[in-house]
């Protein structure tokens, strides 16, 4: 059974940003759009094993900052080439004033 | 000079894979997240503007090109449009490739096809063969994008100022992706899952290339290629003088790109054609940065940068000599200095390169 994590407090995103999050020893992607919904996927790019979290988040779009590939933050998709892998994504809940991950 | 092999199955890209060059950590100069996000922001208005310049271009310097056809009066409108479809598409190409031109997904697509097809560029081969030169930008074995490979074949690259040799591979290629194949070398980094889409574009390629020539057939004149196809040759020359500029007579397998990239500063007619891509090592360092933003992250980083090259011509005089050197038979590079306000010096990263640095 997968745990809810404490990951961070709302405001440690910025609207329509990203943040890293790490946690046993792998990194996460959290996402909090321009309606202040929040969205975790796996941190590290399909395609190249480089992080999600110095790219640039576009509405619901997460492009990675070495070859512009992108994903649907929402579900995962892969977008736009050269990745072809989706992103595994992770359910968020906001609680007490955090924002909890399951891992 | 130690044996290089370039190709990418061969026994040098082997060995970057095995001694950790190929998709290495590369050198990044800080830059705070805010100003980051800020210089990475997408927008559609300025390459709009710049590609309704481009097109309108296009279509007077043909329009003249055509009215004055087959008069000398015609010559200096077609070198105009040429260099507009042979060279300004280079840029066109690179950067609609990244997603960077437009804020728009679709209107990237557009520019990216019609620069593809003047570039005779397959646009799913090239995207995957850029993202190796991002990668592993110029790692011997790794890189597909290595233009002057040592020694420099000078006289295959003063040909293809006339685009011979590019306009050769590039048709080559064509038809043998429209014949249901591919290169064993594109098909080593492009996708099982993206390689039928590389033969379908050809074919619709082919069949373009094949109306155009029975067109000029039907119509006893050479005009429809001087618009489709032969600008390819006679417009090529702006593209290959920038591209040289780029990585030539730097390091080689190194992971930093202020040792085996140039930033050479450029007059706005070229900057407009190149679409600022001569902020080489800040567009390396950054991909996401867009071309028009360009100007600004090179105001923000430069102190953390070689001194970039003062124009094209001194980058050349600069290039030159080692060029030379190298066509003899030496093994040598320039070596960059780093100003004193950059980040620490990695040395290890030039003791890598392969060669001697020259004096």
């Amino acid at each position: 059974m997968a745990d809810w994590i404490d990951a961070c407090a709302p405001e440690d995103i910025e609207q329509e940003d990203v943040i890293r999050f790490d946690h046993d020893g792998r990194s996460y992607a959290l996402y909090r759009s321009l309606e202040d919904e929040y969205f975790c996927t796996a941190g590290l790019c399909t395609h190249e094993e480089v992080h999600l979290a110095d790219g640039l988040v576009m509405d619901y779009i997460i492009e990675c900052p070495k070859h512009n590939g992108q994903f649907d933050i929402r579900t995962g998709e892969a977008l736009r080439a050269p990745v072809c892998v989706d992103l595994q994504t992770y359910p968020v809940k906001q609680d007490g004033g955090r924002i909890w991950v399951q891992i | 000079m130690e044996k290089r092999d370039y190709s990418l199955l061969g026994e040098d890209a082997e060995r970057a894979v095995q001694s950790g060059l190929a998709a290495a950590q590369w050198y990044h100069s800080d830059i705070p997240r805010p100003q980051m996000k800020a210089l990475m922001k997408r927008s559609d208005q300025p390459a709009l503007r710049d590609a309704v310049i481009l097109f309108t271009a296009m279509i007077l310097f043909a329009g003249m090109g055509i009215a004055l056809w087959p008069t000398w009066w015609s010559l200096p409108f077609w070198l105009a449009y040429g260099v507009l479809y042979g060279s300004a598409m280079d840029a066109r190409w690179h950067e609609c490739g990244h997603g960077t031109a437009f804020r728009t997904a679709w209107m990237n697509d557009v520019i990216y096809q019609i620069a593809c097809f003047c570039m005779i560029r397959n646009p799913i081969s090239w995207r995957w063969s850029h993202a190796r030169h991002h990668t592993d930008t110029i790692i011997i074995g790794r890189d597909p994008e290595i233009l002057a490979m040592r020694p420099p074949a000078a006289l295959m690259i003063a040909v293809n100022f006339f685009g011979v040799i590019d306009v050769w591979r590039g048709l080559a290629r064509m038809m043998l992706n429209a014949s249901g194949r591919l290169d064993p070398q594109e098909a080593s980094y492009i996708p099982q899952s993206e390689q039928p889409k590389v033969i379908r574009v050809a074919r619709v390629w082919l069949a373009i290339y094949a109306a155009t020539i029975v067109l000029a057939v039907m119509l006893g004149s050479i005009l429809p290629l001087m618009l489709i196809g032969l600008p390819r040759l006679y417009g090529a020359w702006h593209h290959v003088l920038t591209g040289i500029l780029q990585h030539t007579g730097l390091a080689e397998n190194v992971t930093d790109h202020r040792l085996n990239t140039r930033t050479v500063y450029m007059n706005p007619i070229s900057r407009f054609i190149y679409l600022n891509m001569n902020y080489h090592v800040e567009h390396h360092m950054f991909p996401m940065v867009p071309y028009h933003r360009l100007p600004e992250l090179h105001a923000l980083i430069k102190d953390d940068l070689p001194p970039a090259s003062p124009s094209m011509l001194a980058a050349l005089r600069e290039m030159w000599p080692v060029i030379r050197r190298q066509l003899r038979g030496e093994d040598v590079y320039l070596r960059r200095a780093l100003p004193p306000t950059a980040q620490p010096y990695r040395d290890e990263f030039h003791r890598a390169a392969l060669g001697q640095p020259a004096e």
